[in-house]
């Protein structure tokens, strides 16, 4: 059995294990450093991405997150992806840049235009689920502008990627911990495992 | 419950708040320094409630350029108070494209009966309760999010305290009734059947529950999340007291580690005094800001 954190710094992180408990797995909170040794991957969760970035930062958690990005799989979603990302717009502010992908935030406007929607599956996440779509719900979300060449597109809306892959981590530009469709979440877990093996 | 998509999407940014604080601010400048502390979220107002409290007067909608000022300052949330039962206060704001309105009873109430019918709304509001019921009404009328009321701009958490503890208890209390106790219950809170059910059975309320009125001090913070708060709201707590920056700084640092006293005394060590505050007893029922709604 993998063992999975949920940074706990500020967001949605209970509706994180909720989505991973539903798949027999008991994700630990992580607040410091110390908590991500005994771990084998690590969720970002969505929320405020400036506050969990003054946080880390005033924590001195960005390095330990990096490095552990290095080795070993982390999904994020919405916030998670912004600080996933290797460069990010609408502020420009840092980010732990272990995906090579451009992300704007706030790229559908404020929370009037937030919505849930149908989105599209693609590449390996549409052969193995032999599905086509799924619901997305997107808050404040961002967009991704740019996708490097190691990235795989795992689904998209309205043209854009929203659901991508580089390696060992994923990245939701909008939230599955809030839809009650556990495809996403049962997809990260195969690549830990996969890590794993 | 009202599980559709609309709703979802409401209730969808309150969680993106969770474990975060609101800040209140007057001016692009204070939030500005609120979002580089951490803020989750600003409240955009034209009088902290400490000055509303002091000054008097009739407390409305603060104005439209303000807010814009501040909209345009930050890349955060900014959340916006309307009057009790103004629904075209609210329907300017939701025009502004504001993230979240407050229907607050920091400013003057509109109408003495009724409140806004939220659900007619596209953008999300959050309200105040004390206790159960009062929380459970606000949600049936379409409220995404729920706060304590506090006592806004007292600087006292006494009161925030007692509404979240009454909150809680009440929740825990309708979990063990029978299925005939709860339509009892029901009657006795004023809160519809439908709704008393679904928190008998989830042991927690339908939305975000977060704390609001009277938190000054990380240590405020802390407790009023131990006792069940999901996010904190602090008013006047932080533009009102000699170190706004630096304590904007430490009650975020205190809701995320509101279980870890170690860290919670780093983010007290260097503080001075908290914002002025009043012993809540010795107000008379009409300086009351939690009496109002119904």
């Amino acid at each position: 059995m993998s063992r999975v954190g949920v940074l706990a710094l500020q967001g949605d992180f209970e509706a994180h294990q909720r989505a991973l408990a539903d798949l027999g797995v008991e994700a630990v909170q992580v607040r410091t450093a110390r908590e991500l040794d005994s771990l084998d991957a690590l969720v970002i969760p969505g929320g405020e991405s400036t506050t969990m970035l003054k946080l880390l930062e005033s924590e001195n958690l960005l390095e330990p997150l990096r490095s552990f990005g290095l080795e070993r799989p982390i999904f994020g979603t919405c916030a998670g992806a912004i600080l996933l990302a290797r460069q990010v717009e609408n502020p420009a502010q840092p980010s732990l840049g272990l995906i090579d992908i451009s992300v704007v935030r706030n790229a559908y406007g404020r929370q009037v235009d937030s919505r849930v929607a149908r989105i599209r599956l693609e590449g390996e996440l549409a052969r193995r689920s032999g599905r086509q779509e799924i619901e997305a719900v997107f808050i404040r979300a961002p967009i991704i502008r740019r996708t490097g060449d190691g990235v795989r597109v795992l689904a998209s809306y309205q043209g854009d990627p929203v659901l991508i892959e580089q390696g060992r981590h994923l990245v939701a530009t909008f939230h599955p911990e809030l839809s009650p469709d556990r495809l996403i979440h049962r997809y990260f877990l195969e690549k830990v495992e996969a890590c794993e093996s | 419950m009202y599980l559709d998509d609309a709703f979802r999407v409401k209730v969808g940014l309150a969680e993106m708040l969770k474990g975060g604080v609101i800040m209140d601010v007057t001016n692009a400048e204070q939030a500005v320094i609120a979002e580089k502390a951490g803020a989750a979220a600003v409240m955009a107002l034209e009088r902290v409630p400490a000055d509303i409290r002091k000054e008097g007067g009739v407390a409305r909608m603060a104005p439209i350029r303000k807010i814009r000022e501040i909209m345009e300052a930050v890349s955060i949330p900014v959340m916006a108070k309307a009057r009790i039962g103004h629904f075209m206060e609210a329907r300017i704001l939701e025009a502004l494209k504001v993230d979240y309105i407050d229907e607050s009873e920091v400013l003057t109430p509109a109408d003495e009966e009724h409140h806004i019918d939220k659900r007619a709304f596209t953008v999300p509001f959050v309200c105040g309760a004390r206790n159960l019921g009062e929380a459970l009404r606000r949600i049936a009328e379409g409220a995404a999010m729920i706060r304590t009321k506090g006592e806004a701009g007292s600087g006292n958490v006494v009161e925030a305290v007692r509404h979240m503890r009454t909150i809680m208890r009440e929740i825990k209390q309708l979990t063990v009734l029978g299925k005939e106790e709860l339509v009892a219950e029901s009657k006795k809170m004023g809160a519809p059947l439908e709704l008393v059910e679904w928190v008998a059975e989830h042991g927690k309320l339908p939305v975000p529950n977060f704390s609001a009125g009277g938190i000054a001090t990380p240590a405020d913070a802390a407790l009023v999340m131990q006792l069940g708060a999901e996010a904190v709201f602090v008013g006047s707590g932080i533009f009102k007291s000699e170190d706004p920056e630096a304590r904007a700084r430490a009650i975020v640092k205190a809701v995320t580690y509101y279980n870890d006293p170690q860290k919670l005394l780093e983010a007290s060590e260097e503080l001075g005094m908290g914002m002025p505050g009043i012993d809540v007893a010795t107000l008379e029922e009409s300086q009351l800001l939690q009496t109002r709604g119904w």
